[in-house]
């Protein structure tokens, strides 16, 4: 066992049809992602964190967390669970592996619907069906959004202990809700409220 | 509808194009594209955009995905879609985990540690404060905003509290929305 395994906090043994269910689990989330990837989080942690115990809790906030500081699309969050995914089962080609499954199964359906739609829904957008869809879908991809938050933002457990946590992330909130301020200045804010040890 | 008045020469120069638009994308890459695409680049119009995000955010999965494959593929077809969404994903994504193989070295220390942890409780506020965001666009909804609401919150307490499998509450609250509002809508 290699040093790298050592310093995991989590040690699993994925069989192939493991990675397979990996896999039709991620190609039914990327239908499931009406209102963006980041709005099926919840189900994600439903089934990599509570279901099969592939990812640590902080493993799977800091995917999130990292691939929102860092440039491009959010989505590449997905890439870095599947990583990290692949780093607990014990080698980098693992890890790769789980990019690739995670990746191209959150991205293929959606992808060719997308291309599908796109040609049909721009002949037809007038019609009453697609105006049904597109409104009456709103209400649920809110819910998925803030239950996603919340169920991120209420990981730490303990309220007594880490209500710093609970009160950040509520500021960070009504922060972006109610201006424009650039996000990174919010996710530098609360790295070195972190760093300081005040979280 | 006006037609814009450049596009992209060849596949290298849209591979390009949404390489450098995704790295400049911290925390969204949706208002770099417009700036480059239609603003910079003027590969599309401004009607033609809001016209292909409407469409790109409905349809499932990550929208500027789905907004490059749409634009991709309306230049070179399918080649373009393809090289437009790997523009998008590519680089970003050796950034990405990159940072994460940096991090995974360091996360034993309690400053690194406590710092990501600040950021992941930032982030989590950011997907809470887009959801209400989204939440004020309630109100020009074809539905009364007592019944939007409510579904919205039955979906909070469903996916958090009971936590229902997804597709369950895709099904049955964002069904129940869909066929409401098609009733609502006249034809």
């Amino acid at each position: 066992m290699s040093a790298d395994v050592v310093s995991q906090p989590l040690q699993i043994a994925l069989a192939w049809h493991d990675w397979l269910d990996l896999f039709v689990h991620y190609l039914v989330i990327s239908l499931m992602s009406v209102g963006g990837t980041i709005a099926t989080t919840a189900e994600m942690h439903r089934y990599l964190v509570e279901q099969h115990g592939w990812l640590t809790q902080t493993q799977f906030n800091d995917s999130i967390a990292i691939a929102q500081a860092a440039p491009g699309p959010n989505v590449l969050f997905v890439a870095l669970m599947g990583w990290n995914v692949g780093l607990n089962a014990g080698s980098y080609a693992a890890a790769v592996l789980g990019v690739v499954v995670t990746m191209v199964g959150a991205l293929l359906p959606s992808s060719v619907l997308m291309l599908l739609a796109a040609n049909w829904g721009h002949r037809n957008r007038e019609l009453r069906l697609v105006r049904a869809f597109k409104q009456g879908m709103a209400p649920l991809v809110i819910a998925m959004l803030v239950s996603t938050g919340i169920i991120l933002g209420s990981a730490n457990g303990n309220f007594a202990t880490d209500w710093p946590l609970y009160a950040v992330s509520v500021a960070a909130a009504l922060v972006i809700w109610r201006t424009r301020i650039h996000l990174l200045w919010l996710l530098a804010a609360g790295a070195l409220l972190g760093a300081l040890g005040w979280l | 509808m006006t037609d814009a008045p450049n596009r992209p020469r060849s596949l290298t120069e849209l591979f390009i194009a949404f390489t450098v638009l995704a790295l400049q994308g911290f925390g969204g890459v949706l208002p770099v594209v417009q700036r480059e695409i239609v603003e910079r680049r003027r590969w599309m119009t401004h009607d033609e955009f809001i016209e292909e995000w409407a469409v790109a955010q409905t349809m499932p999965g990550p929208n500027v995905c789905n907004l490059s494959l749409v634009i991709g593929s309306r230049f070179f077809g399918l080649r373009g879609a393809a090289v437009a969404l790997l523009g998008l994903l590519l680089v970003p994504a050796l950034v990405v985990l990159t940072l994460g193989s940096i991090y995974s070295h360091y996360s034993d220390h309690p400053r690194v540690a406590g710092a990501l942890r600040g950021m992941a409780a930032v982030a989590a506020g950011m997907i809470v404060a887009t959801g209400i965001k989204l939440a004020a666009t309630l109100r020009k909804h074809p539905l009364p905003l007592a019944v939007t609401l409510s579904l919205a919150a039955l979906g909070v307490i469903g996916l958090v509290v009971l936590r229902v499998p997804m597709l369950a509450a895709l099904l049955v609250l964002g069904g129940t929305g869909c066929v409401l509002t098609w009733h609502r809508l006249k034809p």
